[in-house]
């Protein structure tokens, strides 16, 4: 033992670890990360000069337009038309109300209120994967809710009519989608499974009014009912302005749905459709029970997708005369009371950021849907 | 159903008979057709039927024979000389030939655009991906009419007047009245260097089949882009310089009140065209990421190891690999840009839709013009349609 003692004495061995030196200084820390990401190649480097000059050039403009130069207050178009002045956002506060109501009278927007929060009493739970009732709450969704809705915001029982003329703004908005999304999803998969039919009529019917109406633009659609319908239909026989662009709208919704669906019932393999056949299911109940909702499920996002789709496109009801949240913000800047430089680029970014809430947080959501459909799926 | 479909072409086995009629799919589906088609076939009829009382009843004779009368409406833009004195037909000529120039030219520019944004959501270069995300997010969640009526009464309603036009320099200049370009003027003999700059691309045509040809006998490669671009540009510039340089611009000049000479676009065209191709543009950036992204990079990775540079990589590997996935959703982009052009009709620009807009309330013969509508956005989304399919093809992969 002391012989081991002695050696140790004579040779250094270390007890203790060095102290670690500090990593290269170009390696970590911010410097780093500027290098790595902003300057790591002279190409790299110009880019981003490049990058910072759009930036310097375009958001100091639009900061200095929406915030600094900007006109808080005021009551009519003299705030506005100073020279120099930005956004002229008394223009929406003054209009604020007619943006989400239309023209509903006052008296009555609380029926509109109670639409919005019994629309986010059906949304809410639906849209967390976790909360119970789901059989309930489409039910509710797709049935209660449009037929409470209906009353609430026509009137009856007691409520004073409120013709469909007045309503516009934001309401008018998820009134025309909601009734898109509500029509278009089981008109949508009975037309898929038209398609794909083994029946050649049903399946000529169906695919050549899918591709009639994908083919043309939303607008001819819009036209269409609204100057056409009238005169479809037998003498005596007159559709509300309104209801007319719903239907326009709903059979432009589903032939998009038609088409999603299909994609889903492709992608689920053939040894379902044999299985289900196989245990003696016959058509429907195959298709309710085993190739629906799997086909459902898989294309969970594209219905989303045609939901944002369908939320923007509602703004052409305004070219048919209906004044949605873009075509009451567009009829109020050409209002003489309001009519400044600034006006209709205040209201139009004002209608923007409503549409790009919404759309946005849709595509969020469908994101973090098919992640969450995604885990299941692998393997 | 797939698997009833794929039966008839199966041998045809002896099934047992049924218990009862109505229990048998076949003859069952014999009825439901014909149930259908009945139907079908009476709906339609009783639309026809309502249709003709109710244009008997109000004296609007049906046929296609008011495309011959006077249309006496003014069309703002029009690529083909137009008057009012000019019948339906030949106006709504002028709304397709409007439709058309507005689908290629957003086209072009959103394919351009789209293209950039998507491959900057993929660079390296952390602010160029956040700039193009930004972009991508802030576009595509606004509706295209929005956007368009933002450019038409919020921007360039508001610019100052001709006479105080912005000059972009170059001759460009822009104002409340839109976009002014210079116009090039073609003397005599430019068509000479026309057919000197056609005879050079296919010269270099035919020089990049040799280069390609030699290359996979020998190996040698031969630059055949450079030599290619050179063979035009020097065909070209020669026949420039031999004509007595035919060509010049007219530029727009100020007078008192205007801007005279050059050609303008005018700020229907303008925010038209701004909406529709930043809008598409959002959503073919997106289409470009997936697609690069769907080529492995065990690719790039093979590509580098066998020693091809970056730049050959891309061209000869990753690009045409993602070009298959990117070919369909990029199809359905451009009909849906083509489709949207239609929006032109709430700032009045004279596309397909304005014009049969105008023709309905004139004459009310809307049955005609709802017709000719769907069929030239049928027959417009048809030819693009086999076009892409055609292209399609060719890029397909060529399995064993």
């Amino acid at each position: 033992m002391s012989d081991l003692q002695a050696q140790t004495d004579l040779f250094f061995v270390r007890r203790e670890l060095a102290t670690q030196e500090a990593p290269p200084a170009m390696t970590v820390g911010p410097a780093a990360w500027v290098k790595r990401n902003l300057f790591s190649t002279p190409g790299n480097s110009i880019l981003t000069i490049i990058g910072i000059a759009l930036i310097v050039l375009i958001v100091p403009p639009i900061i200095n337009w929406a915030f600094i130069n900007a006109v808080w207050t005021g009551t009519d178009r003299t705030a506005c038309i100073a020279e120099g002045s930005g956004a002229c956002w008394a223009f929406v506060k003054a209009e604020f109300a007619q943006f989400i109501y239309g023209r509903y009278p006052d008296a009555e927007r609380w029926r509109v209120n109670v639409m919005f929060a019994l629309l986010l009493l059906g949304l809410v739970p639906m849209s967390i994967p976790s909360a119970p009732f789901k059989r309930l709450n489409v039910l509710y969704l797709f049935i209660v809710f449009p037929v409470v809705s209906y009353y609430l915001l026509t009137g009856g029982f007691g409520l004073s009519v409120v013709e469909t003329p007045l309503w516009g703004g934001l309401m008018l908005t998820v009134v025309v989608s909601y009734v898109g999304i509500v029509f278009s999803l089981p008109a949508g998969i009975l037309l898929a499974l038209g398609r794909r039919s083994a029946m050649p009529a049903v399946r000529f019917v169906c695919t050549a009014f899918i591709e009639i109406v994908r083919g043309i633009p939303l607008i001819t659609v819009l036209f269409m009912s609204s100057v056409m319908l009238p005169l479809f239909l037998p003498q005596g026989v007159n559709f509300d302005k309104l209801l007319r662009a719903l239907i326009g709208v709903a059979l432009f919704a589903s032939v998009y749905m038609a088409e999603t669906v299909r994609g889903g019932m492709q992608a689920v393999p053939k040894g379902q459709y044999e299985g289900a056949k196989a245990v003696g299911l016959s058509y429907w109940p195959m298709m309710r029970l085993i190739i629906l909702p799997q086909a459902l499920k898989l294309v969970i996002p594209g219905i989303v997708g045609i939901f944002i789709a369908l939320f923007k496109d509602t703004s052409l009801v305004y070219i048919i005369g209906l004044f949605d949240l873009l075509g009451i913000v567009r009829t109020n800047f050409a209002d003489p009371n309001w009519a400044s430089p600034e006006t209709p680029a205040t209201g139009l970014v004002f209608a923007a950021a409503v549409y790009w809430v919404f759309c946005f947080a849709m595509s969020r959501y469908s994101q973090y849907v098919e992640r969450r459909l995604n885990t299941g799926r692998k393997r | 159903m797939t698997i009833q479909a794929t039966s008839p072409s199966a041998p045809r086995v002896e099934r047992p008979a049924r218990s009862s009629f109505l229990n048998d799919p076949d003859k069952r589906g014999y009825i439901i057709q014909a149930v259908l088609l009945v139907l079908v076939v009476a709906f339609i009829w009783w639309l026809g039927h309502n249709t003709a009382q109710n244009l008997q009843r109000l004296h609007i004779a049906s046929g296609f024979g008011f495309l011959n009368e006077r249309a006496g409406f003014n069309i703002g833009q029009s690529l083909i000389p137009y008057s009012g004195d000019r019948s339906y037909g030949y106006a709504l000529l002028v709304g397709i030939i409007n439709t058309i120039e507005v689908a290629i030219l957003g086209i072009v520019i959103a394919t351009i655009v789209g293209v950039l944004v998507g491959v900057g959501r993929l660079s390296s270069n952390w602010l160029i991906r956040q700039l193009a995300t930004v972009y991508v997010e802030l576009f595509r969640n606004i509706p295209p009419l929005l956007v368009i009526f933002f450019w038409y009464f919020g921007v360039l309603a508001v610019l100052p007047n001709p006479r105080d036009a912005i000059n972009l320099g170059l001759g460009f200049s822009l104002s409340n009245r839109g976009l002014f370009t210079p116009k090039p003027i073609f003397e005599h003999g430019a068509l000479y260097v026309g057919i000197a700059i056609l005879v050079g691309i296919v010269a270099a045509w035919a020089l990049s089949r040799w280069a390609t040809a030699r290359q996979m006998r020998t190996g040698q490669q031969f630059p055949s882009f450079w030599a290619g671009l050179a063979v035009i540009v020097v065909l070209g510039a020669a026949s420039f310089a031999a004509t007595g340089a035919p060509l010049h611009f007219d530029i727009p000049v100020k007078t008192r009140f205007n801007l005279n000479g050059g050609s303008q676009l005018g700020p229907e065209l303008v925010s038209l065209l701004l909406a529709l191709a930043i809008y598409t543009a959002s959503f073919i950036a997106e289409i470009v990421r997936a697609g690069i992204l769907s080529v492995s990079h065990g690719q790039t990775e093979a590509a580098y190891s066998l020693g091809l540079k970056v730049g050959p990589t891309m061209r000869k590997i990753i690009l045409p690999q993602a070009l298959r996935v990117v070919i369909p959703p990029l199809t359905s982009e451009y009909l849906n840009l083509m489709k949207n052009t239609s929006l032109a009709v709430a700032i009045g620009f004279a596309d397909l839709v304005a014009v049969g807009g105008s023709i309905l309330n004139q004459t009310g013969q809307s049955v005609e013009v709802v017709l000719i509508w769907m069929l030239v956005y049928l027959g417009l989304s048809l030819i693009m349609a086999v076009l892409m399919n055609w292209y399609n093809r060719k890029m397909a992969l060529v399995e064993r």
